[in-house]
C-alpha cells in the first residue's frame, strides 16, 4: 500500500560536496566484500547501532523483529562468529561485490554527524547460487577523513519481507 | 521421476523402520504428494492466532498444503477458514496478507461473498442455465470444513472427517496453556512481524531438528565460541543480552543435556524438549529488574502459588505435527510450509504476554532476531544444516537414515506418552514417523484413525 504520509523528496543542496562520504562508504563496501571484517567494525562508534529492518517503513527496531539489529557488543559477536573456520553457513565463504551509488546529503535528524543516503546493489555467490540483493543505505556519519566513524548504519533492503535463506554476511 | 507411477503402500511402509527410515522419505516428489493430501490434507494444522482477527471481518490469509485460504472473524463471530478462490472464473479472492472488510469482492468480474463465504451477489446474473443456483454452498468461498481454536490458537482440518481437535491435542494442550498462563492478563497477543526463511531441503528436517539437544554443539560452535569470547564491557543498549545467553549455553557440555534436560513425546507425532532453562539460569535471571517486575505483576494478578506453579514448567520448543512449533519462553512459534519435496518456507512469529513489562516484548524481539531470524546468528547455521542434509541425500550414499539414539533406553510416561532417557534421545523423531505412519498409511493408532481409503 502506498504510504501517503511520506514526504515528497527535496532537490538535495548542490552546493553540499558528497565526496567525502563517497570515498567513505567505497571504502566501507570494499571491506566488507574483501572479507575485512574487524576493520568494518572499527568504522563503528563505541555506541553505533547497524539496523536491517525486515518491514518496509519499519518504524524501529525494539517492538518489531529485524533481519538484523545490533549495537556494539552484538556486532563485534556476530563478526568475531564470521571469522570462526567452524561457522558452517560460510563453509565455503560467500564472495560478494557491493555498488554504492546516488550517494546524497540529506538534512539533518539533530543528532550528531551528517545523514548520507546512497543506493547499493550487493551480489553474493556462494556454492554454485548467486543472490542479489538492492536498497537503500542511510549512514549517520561523524568525523572527518581517517577519523570518519558510522554512528548508524540502516540498511532497507527492496525484499526485506520475502523468504530468504540465511543471511550471514552483513549488508 | 515420475509422479503418474502411484507408490504401493507395501513399497512405502518398508521405508519407515522402528529405528530407521529409508532416504527416499525426504527425496521423493510422489511420496511429497501424498503427504500433501494425506498429512496436510487431513491432519489438524495450526494457520493463526484469535489476536490476528479480533473484530467480524478481520481476516488474514494462510496456506494448508500450498492452498491458499482466508481466516475471517464473520459477522456473527465465529472464526471461518475459506479457500480463497472466486467460484466464478477461480481468480485469488483476497490478495492482501491481512486487513478488515465488510465482504469479499473479486477483482475480475466483481462477484462478492459475504464473511462466511457465502455468494452475495453476481454481477449481470442473467441467462445462466437452470441449475446455476447462487445459494449452492459450492458456488461460494468454499469453507475450510473444520476450524477449531485452542485458547486462541487456530488450527483447522481441510477434512470433513477425522481425529477429532481434543484428541489431536491430547495432552500436549499443556504447552499452548502455558505461554498463554505467563500472560498476566491470560492473554496473548500476535504481534512485532514475521520472519519468513526458506531452505532447499523437506519439510519434515525442520521439526525433526528442534528437539535436537545433540546438535547445537557441533552445529552451532561458531556462535558458541563468538558469544562465550565476546567482551561484555563494550557499549550495549541491552540488545542481544538474553541472546547471548542462548548462545553461550548452546555450549553447554553434553553432560548437562543428558542429566538436566528431557524430551517427552506424544501421540500424533508431537514433542517438547523440557527443563532446559529454569528463570535463574537463563530466561530472565532472578537478579534481573524486568523478569522480578514481571514476577511481581503475575503475583498480583494469579498468586503467589499459581504463577509458581506456571514458572515452573520449563519447556522448550513444543512441536505439534506436522506444522507447528512453539516457545513458550521467549514466546515464539513457527509455522512450517511445504513448498515441494526439497524446498520449505517457515514463517516465525512472537507474542505478547498482556499485562508484562513491555521490556520483556524487546527482549521477545532480540532473541528472535539473534537465535531464530533469517539474519541470526544461530538459525542460519541450522538452515545450512538442512541445505546439506539434502546435498548428502542427493548423493548415492547410504540408503537408510539412523534415528536409533535412545531407543533401547525410552521409557513410558504417566501421561501417556514416551520419554527419552535423556534429552539426546531422537525418541521424538521416531515418535513424528509413528504418526506419519498413522497418516500415510493408517497402520499406526497415532496419527490419523485409518485415513488412506
Amino acid at each position: 500500500m502506498l504510504d501517503k504520509t511520506k514526504k515528497t523528496p527535496v532537490l538535495p543542496d548542490a552546493t553540499l560536496d558528497v565526496r567525502p562520504y563517497e570515498t567513505f562508504l567505497i571504502h566501507e563496501a570494499r571491506l566488507l566484500d574483501e572479507g575485512f571484517f574487524d576493520d568494518w567494525v572499527a568504522l563503528f562508534t563505541e555506541d553505533a547501532r547497524y539496523w536491517v529492518p525486515i518491514e518496509a517503513g519499519q518504524a524501529d527496531p525494539f517492538e518489531t523483529v529485524s533481519l538484523m539489529y545490533d549495537d556494539r557488543r552484538l556486532l563485534e559477536t556476530r563478526v568475531r562468529r564470521l571469522s570462526d573456520p567452524r561457522i558452517y553457513s560460510q563453509e565455503p565463504r560467500s564472495r560478494t561485490s557491493r555498488t554504492v551509488t546516488n550517494v546524497t546529503i540529506e538534512p539533518s535528524t539533530g543528532e550528531p554527524g551528517v545523514v548520507v543516503r546512497s543506493k547499493f546493489v550487493l551480489v553474493e555467490y556462494r556454492r554454485e547460487d548467486q543472490r542479489l540483493f538492492a536498497g537503500t543505505y542511510i549512514h549517520r556519519l561523524i568525523g572527518e577523513g581517517n577519523a570518519m566513524r558510522i554512528a548508524m548504519k540502516k540498511v532497507e533492503l527492496v525484499n526485506c519481507d520475502a523468504p530468504l535463506d540465511g543471511l550471514v554476511v552483513p549488508f | 521421476m515420475s509422479i503418474t507411477a502411484k507408490i504401493n503402500p507395501e513399497e512405502l511402509a518398508r521405508m519407515v523402520e522402528p529405528a530407521r527410515v529409508h532416504r527416499r522419505i525426504y527425496t521423493d516428489p510422489e511420496i511429497f504428494e501424498l503427504e500433501m493430501s494425506r498429512i496436510f490434507g487431513t491432519a489438524w494444522v495450526y494457520v493463526g492466532h484469535e489476536s490476528q482477527i479480533k473484530k467480524p471481518g478481520e481476516y488474514f490469509t494462510a496456506r494448508v498444503a500450498r492452498k491458499p485460504l482466508v481466516i475471517v472473524r464473520a459477522a456473527d463471530g465465529s472464526i471461518r477458514a475459506l479457500h480463497n478462490q472466486c467460484a466464478h472464473r477461480g481468480a485469488m479472492v483476497v490478495a492482501n496478507d491481512a486487513g478488515c472488510t465488510d465482504e469479499f469482492q473479486c477483482c475480475y468480474h466483481g462477484w462478492t461473498y459475504h464473511l462466511d463465504g457465502r455468494l452475495k451477489a453476481v454481477p449481470l446474473n442473467n441467462g445462466y442455465p437452470e441449475d446455476f443456483d447462487t445459494k449452492n454452498p459450492k458456488t461460494a468461498m468454499v469453507q475450510v470444513p473444520r476450524v477449531e481454536s485452542y485458547r486462541g490458537f487456530i488450527f483447522l482440518s481441510l477434512a470433513s472427517e477425522g481425529q477429532s481437535f481434543e484428541d489431536f491435542l491430547g495432552y500436549m494442550k499443556t504447552s499452548l496453556d502455558d505461554m498463554v498462563d505467563r500472560a498476566p492478563d491470560g492473554e496473548l497477543e500476535v504481534a512485532g512481524g514475521v520472519f519468513k526463511h526458506t531452505y532447499d531441503g523437506n519439510w519434515k528436517l525442520y521439526l525433526e531438528n528442534l528437539c535436537d539437544a545433540a546438535h547445537p554443539w557441533y552445529t552451532h560452535r561458531s556462535s558458541i565460541a563468538a558469544a562465550q569470547q565476546q567482551k561484555d564491557d563494550v557499549f550495549s543498549d541491552g540488545t542481544g543480552e538474553i541472546a547471548i545467553r542462548q548462545m553461550r549455553q548452546n555450549g553447554a557440555p553434553y553432560s548437562f543435556w543428558e542429566n538436566q534436560v528431557g524430551i517427552w513425546t506424544y501421540a500424533n507425532g508431537h514433542s517438547y524438549l523440557g527443563d532446559y532453562h529454569d528463570d535463574s539460569k537463563l530466561v530472565a535471571a532472578l537478579n534481573d529488574t524486568t523478569f522480578r517486575e514481571y514476577h511481581s505483576a503475575m503475583e498480583a494478578k494469579k498468586g503467589k502459588a499459581e504463577t509458581q506453579r506456571i514458572m515452573e514448567v520449563r519447556r522448550w520448543n513444543s512441536n505439534f505435527y506436522p506444522n507447528m512449533s512453539m516457545m513458550s519462553q521467549f514466546q515464539q512459534l513457527r509455522v512450517i510450509h511445504p513448498i515441494s519435496v526439497n524446498k520449505t518456507v517457515v514463517h516465525t512469529y512472537c507474542f505478547k504476554l498482556k499485562g508484562a513489562p513491555e521490556q520483556m516484548f524487546r527482549n521477545t524481539i532480540s532473541f528472535a532476531n539473534v537465535v531464530n531470524g533469517t539474519g541470526s546468528l544461530v538459525l542460519t547455521d541450522d538452515l545450512e544444516i538442512y541445505n546439506r542434509v539434502t546435498l548428502g541425500l542427493s548423493s548415492q550414499g547410504a540408503e537408510w537414515l539412523e534415528i536409533g539414539r535412545g531407543f533401547t533406553t525410552d521409557e513410558p510416561d504417566p501421561h501417556g506418552g514416551r520419554k527419552g532417557k535423556n534429552s539426546t534421545s531422537e525418541v521424538y523423531i521416531r515418535n513424528m514417523f509413528k504418526a506419519w505412519r498413522g497418516y500415510m498409511l493408517g497402520d499406526s493408532d497415532t496419527g490419523a484413525k485409518k485415513q488412506v481409503a
